[in-house]
């Protein structure tokens, strides 16, 4: 039997055997200790900002300082934690394992991207520290007001823009490997639906990231050039800007949401041991989600100023694009029925995501309705919807996905007591933090306030607590995770006994992946 | 990353559908543009009209004949590699690469020649027209800069390609790059194609 990748030969020794390599799987390694590295800081601005809030009238940071925490906290966790997250770490690793493949089509590419990400990282990062100082915008770098502060945007918008092109080289690699490198025999309709997903997103990778590549340029030609395309007082329209970041930026949540659609519908199968139901409605929808999620951006814009038939149309878009979502969603609980299911941590992990995104969606119909828009717009409500969407969502599924590959990625096995354990607070505290949320927002607390009138206080508080204890659970998660990458109990190849492919190689994989090519016959969720 | 053992893996349909792949963000980032040119064309259809009769019809004539011309060498000279005629396929890469330089040569005088009257982003001279004017030379300078960068990484590569070719890199048996660098060639071409109307022609 061929030595696992890790101890395979490489060109370079030691860590520039990893930051040099061209592994899909060291490079999934690379993409997982970065992104994770960023949500360790993201969480902790989240914390301070949860702090500061814990009672009206009380003041721990100042009030500058708390608006560079919530813009680094959206920039951080967005670009750097959930876009990367699913696709680059898991996505690289697993991807190619599941279509049989030895590599991606483009292996330079692939690192290249990685160090484009770094890159665009560090400059960030780096942001924080020169210039005027931290940029105090919000992620959304809303012109005019990002044009005219002198803090260092310049610097992190371009950060950003790196980041961008990053993501469309992996989403450039990831298309052209499904399309060119699947095994023999591995036919569309055989391919995980977690490389689906992925297939999915990438299309969106590379179709909407751009936009916001020559969106951030503008800014930046703004900043240095005054040219005015976004200044009212030259002509210019920043309504105009809101279009431009939008027509990115929505596409960009299904980049985070997808690949963890995905990552749950490869799970629920091995832990109820039943064929999935509905694949080819699940790999559809995972393609509408992409095509109709590129003509929805003016729901984030309703108070903006816009025509009246524009409002409708995107509401209406809105709300279609809320079916393949749906669509999944039964097909995951009809998956569920009368199978024989073992409620191991990843399967936790994915019931805790369908019932969090369950209301991330459905509060997301609240505001794509016009009517009752106007009356969440910019309030804690979108503060909750989009938490329940990506943390409940997003991030869960990511810790699902975490759990499920780790034995593949390490071939050792967590303590799963203690993972259970960490997920029961993560769900309690995610509930306390962000529920709280909705019931501020319905009644009218703004997001991004400093601070707030004292009627607020009861749910503040709760929210407050309840970030504590969904960080225990994330201490706890993680330390556990690390723990038994030194400590874990030996694996074995396959622990779940899971039929696709990537389970079918030895865990952690050799460096070509397979001994030999496999020759693929049944699909991905066949179980005997 | 060990060495790969089993023969070199070669995809020219995977290398060329990647590239495809590429081309197609080329187009969004454009797109981009293309939308703030119709909006504010849109709003400010006068002062667009005014701006344009400023540009110089001759120059960009000539530079629209130049990289036309630079994208046929391009393609005939993949034509010669494909026929196994390296020499060829050496002259007609460096009859692009100076049309390509002379096509940036035209550019800086042209943008001289603005800068010199006073028309540039932010100039007390521009400021002091309507927002069409101030509109349209902003897009201007973006979207010809954005599009001579591409110009100038498009140069960098097929000299490249050119010394690749020379050392036998590039050969009739192997010549995907060379297509490659062909099809990134092409779209600067192609927005190219979009921008001359736009700038020059509709006044």
């Amino acid at each position: 039997m061929e030595a696992s990748f890790y101890h395979a030969k490489t060109r370079y020794p030691g860590i520039l055997g990893w930051i040099f390599t061209t592994d899909h799987k060291r490079i999934g390694l690379l993409y997982l200790i970065a992104s994770l590295s960023f949500f360790a800081v993201g969480v902790s601005l989240g914390l301070t900002m949860r702090l500061e809030l814990i009672r009206s009238g009380m003041h721990i940071i100042s009030a500058q300082t708390y608006n560079a925490v919530f813009t680094l906290h959206g920039v951080v966790m967005i670009f750097l934690f959930i876009i990367p997250g699913i696709p680059s770490s898991l996505g690289n690793f697993v991807m190619p394992l599941q279509i049989g493949a030895r590599d991606v089509a483009f292996p330079k590419i692939n690192i290249l991207s990685w160090w484009l990400f770094m890159i665009g990282g560090a400059c960030a990062v780096t942001s924080l520290f020169t210039g005027g100082g931290a940029p105090d915008t919000g992620w959304t770098f809303y012109v005019p007001y990002s044009i005219r502060t002198g803090t260092n945007i310049s610097l992190a918008v371009f950060g950003v823009f790196l980041i961008g092109m990053s993501s469309t080289l992996t989403g450039m690699n990831f298309l052209t490997t499904i399309h060119r490198l699947r095994a023999p025999g591995m036919t569309w309709k055989r391919m995980t639906l977690f490389t689906w997903s992925i297939y999915a997103t990438s299309w969106i990778q590379l179709l909407a990231t751009p936009v916001l590549a020559i969106t951030l340029l503008l800014i930046i030609i703004e900043r240095f050039f005054g040219v005015g395309f976004f200044d009212p007082a030259k002509g210019g329209d920043p309504i105009l800007f809101e279009h431009m970041f939008w027509i990115y930026s929505h596409p960009a949540v299904y980049i985070m949401i997808v690949p963890a659609m995905g990552v749950v519908t490869d799970i629920i199968p091995v832990f109820s041991r039943r064929n999935i139901f509905g694949y080819s409605f699940i790999a559809a929808s995972s393609l509408a989600i992409a095509f109709v999620g590129y003509l929805v951006w003016g729901h984030h814009m309703f108070t903006s100023g816009m025509s009246d038939t524009a409002r409708v149309i995107f509401s209406l878009l809105t709300f279609i694009v809320a079916v393949p979502s749906g669509i999944k969603v039964f097909n995951w609980i009809a998956s569920l029925y009368k199978g024989s299911i073992t409620v191991a941590a990843p399967l936790l992990f994915t019931l805790g995501f369908i019932f969090l995104f369950s209301i991330g969606g459905l509060t997301g119909l609240v505001q794509g309705a016009l009517a009752t828009n106007l009356h969440v717009h910019g309030t804690y409500f979108i503060v909750a919807h989009f938490h329940y969407v990506m943390f409940g969502g997003a991030a869960m599924g990511f810790f699902a996905g975490l759990h499920y590959w780790f034995p593949k990625m390490f071939g050792r096995l967590y303590e799963e007591h203690l993972a259970k354990f960490a997920w029961v607070l993560l769900f309690v505290g995610f509930n306390m933090l962000y529920f709280s949320m909705f019931v501020l927002g319905w009644e009218g607390m703004p997001r991004r306030y400093y601070d707030y009138l004292p009627r607020f206080n009861g749910p503040n508080l709760i929210s407050t607590i309840g970030s504590w204890v969904l960080a225990a659970g994330l201490i706890i998660m993680f330390y556990n995770l690390v723990h038994s990458l030194v400590a874990g109990r030996e694996a074995g190849d396959n622990p779940w006994k899971a039929s696709s492919l990537e389970w079918q190689t030895t865990s952690p994989p050799p460096a070509e992946n397979f001994e030999k090519v496999p020759e693929v016959t049944t699909g991905p969720y066949h179980f005997v | 990353m060990s060495e790969l053992a089993h023969t070199e893996h070669r995809d020219y349909t995977g290398a060329k559908l990647g590239m495809w792949f590429f081309l197609f963000t080329e187009i969004l980032l454009f797109g981009g543009m293309f939308l703030v040119y119709a909006e504010f064309r849109q709003v400010n259809t006068a002062g667009f009209h005014e701006a344009g009769t400023e540009m110089d019809l001759f120059i960009g004539a000539l530079n629209t004949v130049i990289l036309l011309t630079s994208s046929l060498t391009m393609a005939l000279s993949i034509s010669a590699i494909r026929k196994g005629l390296k020499n060829r396929s050496l002259l007609l890469q460096a009859i692009t690469v100076l049309l390509g330089i002379a096509f940036l040569v035209n550019k800086y005088f042209e943008w001289s020649d603005h800068i010199h009257k006073g028309f540039y982003p932010d100039s007390p001279q521009l400021l002091a027209k309507s927002h069409g004017q101030i509109l349209f030379f902003g897009l201007y300078y973006v979207m010809t800069g954005i599009h001579a960068l591409h110009v100038i990484i498009g140069v960098s590569i097929i000299t490249f390609m050119f010394v690749l070719t020379l050392v036998g890199r590039i050969s009739g048996g192997d010549y995907v790059k060379l297509e490659n660098t062909g099809l990134f060639w092409h779209i600067v071409d192609i927005i190219w194609i979009y921008l001359f109307p736009l700038f020059y022609l509709i006044t």
